[in-house]
């Protein structure tokens, strides 16, 4: 590196560790404010040294209703995504290996569906969950998130199928495999890695859920986002907690969002920008 | 067994998605032109056009139309914005590139919930609060966000979770920037501003137009920021489209007025996701 | 009877008519090869022989069975791929014996048959990796491998050289040469590159715009072209093709066969530069360029505005800008008429 090029590269680096701090400060913030006691939360001016403690965590865990809470969205969030892989999956590879004339049609009407906001739907669907007997029910919450997430997910493995080069289906079919023996072989173990990044994506994006969670559920089927907006109201020496809990919500899904940066921005973006 | 394949295996997500397109699509139509309130049992008359009439002439409307407009605007503004900035600010290699990058991300994962939450209690409240706090240290009074700025709190909170994403296309799309282009610029005496002027906004126009329209069809759904932290008050000065429906459905449970401005909601969404798929669909092939 | 039979062959793609009537018999153990310039059709001949494609009309027979509807699996045929296209999560081995493990054929003799294949290629110590792990040239004996195995009854070629360097291509192609020799097998092999077509046919089926011009030995192709098509196509450089009205001389010399709208053909081989002042006969010309191949010299001649191609194994000394005569062999000349049909000498 020339010696002239130093100071901008200086103050680049610089640059962009401030701007990337500043802006993780909240998120910062909050993981802080989760290892103090409720008197450190709320002290004026606010601590950033302290000693830290795991007592939040604990008695979040205590409260039985986080459990519960907690194991809906693992449930809603897994089962929107197995649902929704088993429904996807199928028609990705029929779009993908038995194209016709009207493939991209349809492709691009499935994404249109995801387009529509959600509000369009949320009178139908509440009356809709209300007379079958579903408000308030991991069921409805499910097919829901399920429904909301699949164009995305027949997007990403169509395009997920596409990449596996043709000309080794057909030497697979020249060495005598019939369509089965070519998916079991050839097709799956060179898309595990496709399925896997759409089903993560389709995790995070249900367990963020807040629209219908909020809209469907109350007591019974409530997911940790309703949780977390029940606690909307303040109700003073609980910051620790709150987040404590907090943490414990999004925790998993940032470390995740982590390592599927490019199927983010490939499946929100409906590959338009690669 | 050539035809039938195909068509079985694409069956279900079709008709599933079909389903889930006509039925609440119909459904609303029809409720829109009824008299329909989940309080009060009996039959739903037909009111004709009343509905929508209701719904434009709520003193709510033209104030929830408005900050609708002023929140994707400026939602919109600040991500792509700081996002292109940031973008080239993280291109070229540094140390502690990756961390950067992570820290950068993160905001985009975290539950809107939480998100809402988070700059409640931690950053906008005027006693407790990082930012009082701030205010203070600069011998200043601590401004109530949430009472005083409310739509100005929620435009920051969904800008600060939307940054992320703005910034993370833009990056992906740098990687992809014709490095022989630059060098040829350069070789042809251009100045770093003209290379980004000429040729660094250019390549970005197509993704800048999708982050555009992406954020546009989610940020017209914007809706747990608001509920948990203001409730579209005070009065209506931080409603948006979306709680304003939601009022009126699950709040005043007058499901024929919420139906017409759901309607009214659709085709706003409509209108922008014909240029996104036209956008979408030069890249299918 | 003919080992493969194509009968009156057609394929199209909706409107598009791809090959447009192919009528070839291919005898055991031949080694034949399909050579056209691009968009003739050939690839497209190859994959409906392998039943990638399926024939819009005609028929296929192989060893008197009728092929024209069985999958690809049931042909008995194996393909060796442009781009190798080998199984990138399977190591050589897997890639090598998928096919027979398919057929349920026992492990044990997959195992002898995989490890005979690896040895003539030179493979073996390759067995257990993957293809990422291999080079331009092993990934495509691996791809041969593959079908070797097999031992089908013909082999199909597509293209296998296209990928390789210029180095690599010249060793490849002697051994492909020799493996046909050593193996015996029936092989149609697609090819642009018409020394390939030379060197390695046993009969040459040279395609334009889904149909065949002609079909013979090499040589019978050199000497022999049945129209202005092959007979440019094949030699290189190619054949100087004139106008009858353009050197009135030359044209004399085919003694008034050469009809007066029909055209001359001579390979460079067949024509002799001459500096002016030595010349005793010939017509006139200038020299435009000179390339000296080393054990051949090209020789560029402008000839009243005819651009001709001379070559001489000996070396010149003329240089770009010297007015030469330019002499013909009339033993070596072809005639074609003015739809480009040969007449006969």
């Amino acid at each position: 590196m020339q010696p002239s090029n130093f100071l901008p590269q200086l103050l680049r680096t610089a640059g962009a560790w401030a701007v990337a701090l500043l802006l993780f400060f909240p998120l910062g913030w909050l993981i802080l404010t989760a290892f103090k006691t409720e008197l450190q939360a709320i002290h004026v001016p606010p601590l950033f040294v302290f000693e830290p403690t795991l007592d939040n965590f604990s008695e979040v865990q205590r409260r039985s209703d986080y459990l519960l809470y907690a194991r809906n969205s693992l449930i809603t969030s897994l089962g929107s995504t197995i649902i929704g892989l088993l429904i996807a999956a199928p028609a990705a590879y029929s779009m993908a290996f038995f194209r016709t004339k009207r493939t991209r049609d349809i492709l691009m009407w499935m994404l249109s569906t995801k387009m529509m906001p959600a509000v369009g739907a949320l009178v139908p669907i509440y009356v809709l969950a209300q007379t079958a007997g579903l408000l308030d029910s991991l069921t409805a919450l499910t097919i829901v998130f399920t429904l909301s997430n699949l164009p995305i997910m027949v997007w990403m493995l169509y395009s997920a199928y596409k990449d596996i080069p043709n000309e080794i289906l057909e030497a697979a079919r020249m060495d005598g495999a019939s369509l089965w023996t070519e998916f079991r072989h050839v097709v799956l173990p060179l898309s595990v890695g496709g399925l896997a990044s759409t089903g993560l994506l389709c995790l995070v994006l249900s367990w963020n859920e807040a629209f219908w969670a909020l809209n469907l559920s109350s007591a019974k089927a409530g997911t940790l986002a309703t949780l977390i907006a029940s606690y909307s109201s303040p109700e003073g020496l609980f910051w620790a907690k709150l987040s404590a809990a907090s943490l414990m919500a999004i925790a998993p899904i940032v470390v995740f969002g982590w390592f599927s940066q490019k199927q983010l921005v490939q499946g929100l973006t409906f590959g338009a920008v690669k | 067994m050539n035809r039938l394949l195909p068509r079985a295996l694409m069956a279900p997500a079709v008709l599933t998605l079909f389903l889930w397109m006509i039925v609440p699509l119909v459904m609303t139509l029809y409720f829109s032109f009824v008299s329909y309130n989940l309080m009060q049992p009996g039959d739903h008359p037909f009111v004709g056009i009343e509905n929508f009439q209701y719904f434009i002439t709520d003193p709510d409307f033209w104030p929830a139309t408005w900050n609708t407009l002023l929140l994707i605007g400026s939602v919109i503004v600040i991500t792509v914005v700081f996002g292109v900035l940031l973008a080239l600010l993280v291109n070229e290699p540094f140390p502690g590139r990756g961390i950067v990058r992570v820290l950068l991300i993160s905001p985009f994962f975290v539950m809107p919930a939480v998100n809402a939450l988070l700059w409640k209690h931690m950053m906008m409240n005027p006693i407790y609060g990082v930012l009082a706090d701030l205010w203070r240290f600069f011998g200043a009074q601590p401004v109530d966000w949430l009472t005083d700025v409310p739509l100005l709190s929620v435009i920051i909170m969904v800008a600060w979770q939307w940054l992320p994403f703005a910034c993370l296309i833009f990056i992906t799309s740098l990687q992809s920037l014709d490095r022989e282009q630059m060098e040829a610029a350069r070789m042809d005496g251009a100045s770093s501003f003209q290379r980004f002027f000429y040729l660094i906004i250019p390549h970005l126009g197509r993704p800048m137009a999708v982050v555009i329209m992406i954020e546009m069809i989610f940020l017209l759904s914007v809706f747990a920021e608001i509920a948990i932290t203001t409730n579209g008050g005070p009065g209506n000065e931080s409603t948006n489209l979306t709680y304003l429906i939601f009022k009126q459905s699950l709040m005043n449970f007058d499901v024929g007025v919420a139906s017409a401005g759901a309607l009214f909601a659709v085709v706003v969404a409509n209108i922008v996701a014909v240029f996104l798929i036209r956008i979408v669909g030069k890249n299918l092939d | 009877m003919a080992y493969l039979e194509l009968k009156n062959i057609e394929k199209s793609f909706g409107e598009t008519q791809i090959i447009r009537g192919v009528d070839l018999e291919i005898n055991k153990g031949e080694f034949i090869v399909f050579v056209g310039p691009s968009g003739c059709g050939k690839s497209t001949l190859l994959r409906l022989i392998a039943g990638l494609e399926p024939i819009t009309k005609g028929k296929l027979l192989l060893d008197g069975k009728d092929i024209t509807w069985a999958p690809s699996g049931k042909r008995d045929l194996a393909m060796v791929f442009q781009s190798y296209a080998l199984y990138p999560h399977m190591s050589v081995y897997d890639n090598m014996s998928f096919a027979l493990k398919l057929a349920g054929v026992s492990k044990g003799e997959i195992r002898a048959k995989v490890e005979y294949a690896a040895q003539t290629l030179n493979l073996t110590q390759y067995l257990d990796r993957t293809p990422k792990d291999l080079s331009g040239g092993q990934r495509q004996r691996v791809a041969i491998g593959r079908a070797i195995v097999r031992a089908p009854k013909v082999f199909l070629f597509d293209e296998p050289l296209s990928n390789l360097d210029a180095a690599l291509r010249g060793n490849t192609r002697v051994e492909i040469h020799k493996l046909h020799r050593a193996l015996g097998a029936t092989t149609i092999y697609v090819t642009h590159d018409q020394v390939e077509a030379m060197t390695l046919a046993d009969r040459v089926v040279v395609l334009r715009d889904g149909l065949i011009e002609q079909v013979g030995t090499p040589l019978e192709l050199y000497d022999h072209p049945a129209n202005r098509f092959v007979a440019q196509f094949i030699g290189m450089p190619s054949m100087n093709m004139v106008a009858a009205s353009a050197i009135p001389s030359f044209s004399a010399a085919t003694g008034g066969r050469l009809p007066s709208d029909g055209f001359l053909g001579v390979r460079p081989e067949g024509l002799r530069v001459h500096p002016k002042q030595a010349a005793v006969s010939g017509v006139q010309g200038r020299v435009e360029l000179i390339e000296a191949l080393g054990a051949d010299t090209l020789i560029h001649v402008d000839v009243g505005g005819v651009p001709l191609i001379a070559r001489q194994n000996e070396r010149t000394p003329l240089h770009a800008g010297d007015d030469v005569a330019v002499e013909l062999d009339p033993s070596v000349l072809h005639l074609f008429n003015h739809e480009g049909r040969a007449v006969p000498a």
